[in-house]
């Protein structure tokens, strides 16, 4: 049952995905990606990533697809003008997702419970977080614990982005491109 | 779940291969970035693909559930969505200026006139 359910939802993901290639409308393309995006939570969800799930259904359909219309809306932007149709780009991810699929080959089956990432570290995890830290989500427990100077480099990443977006976009610099235009 | 093989991983080389293609034909600057997240969306879908345990659950303690999924592909995607949605706001925060200067959000319109401006 689940992977009947499973494989319908990829299906659907691929098919938003090739919508998305093929609108020539930019307002249509950013719409569809934010259902793309909730498509794909659905998918965490089956394979049971509940947290990523409701993060993936909030950031990134929901803050990335506002941040997309909002930056249609400043730039005015509606179609998307095509050039050219070179065959060139379709043949190289052609060959590239030929040699991946090719490289998948070597690689355990999806939900193998004895492939080497669900090994290591993992089993540690899952049996000595209850003991040690208390919270029942065990993701919660490696993410602010465990693995707790990650979500420090995470936090450090968000803040230099953060300033970039305020030095681009700052009041300082916009006058000063108005000064320059004029 | 025994039947699932490797076709997670085939759609998620599909979906890496549309973004890649939507980044390399078009022009506009804003379907770039819509590409650039496609392709990251899909290598989101290929960790938890690799973090899913056969017949597990969700990685949330209880009493009665001895088989559970392995939660540290959700821990490294959780950090890496919410640093996509940083650097698409650094993108399209560059898009925005660039809009400024050269009127246009399309490559061949701003070569284009940065020719005519030399």
């Amino acid at each position: 049952m689940v992977a009947i359910v499973d494989f319908a939802l990829l299906a659907g993901l691929a098919v938003w995905a090739l919508g998305i290639v093929h609108l020539r409308s930019l307002f249509g393309a950013a719409m569809m990606f934010g259902i793309y995006s909730l498509h794909c939570a659905l998918i965490f969800v089956v394979l049971d990533a509940v947290d990523v799930a409701f993060t993936e259904a909030a950031v990134g359909a929901g803050i990335s697809t506002v941040l997309i219309l909002s930056t249609l809306a400043i730039t005015g932007a509606k179609l998307e003008v095509r050039h050219s149709r070179a065959m060139m780009p379709l043949l190289i991810t052609g060959v590239i997702g030929a040699a991946l699929i090719y490289a998948s080959l070597d690689m355990p089956l999806v939900g193998d419970p004895s492939a080497p990432a669900n090994l290591h570290v993992v089993p540690r995890y899952l049996q000595g977080s209850a003991a040690e830290i208390n919270i029942p989500n065990v993701v919660t427990s490696v993410l602010a614990s465990y693995r707790g100077y990650d979500t420090l480099g995470e936090v450090t990443v968000i803040f230099t982005a953060g300033i970039g977006v305020l030095c681009l976009l700052g009041r300082h610099s916009r006058k000063r491109s108005r000064r320059r235009r004029e | 779940m025994s039947t699932i093989g490797l076709y997670n991983y085939w759609i998620v080389f599909f979906l890496m291969m549309s973004g890649l293609y939507v980044v390399i034909v078009s022009t506009n600057l804003i379907k770039k970035i819509i590409g650039l997240n496609i392709f990251q969306t899909s290598v989101f879908i290929f960790y938890i693909s690799i973090g899913k345990v056969r017949g597990g659950t969700a990685p949330i303690l209880a009493d009665d559930i001895t088989l559970y999924s392995n939660p540290l592909p959700h821990v490294l995607i959780l950090t890496a969505i919410v640093v996509g949605v940083a650097t698409t706001a650094l993108g399209l925060a560059l898009i925005v200026r660039i809009h400024t200067a050269f009127n246009s959000v399309d490559e061949e319109q701003i070569y284009t006139s940065k020719d005519s401006r030399d």
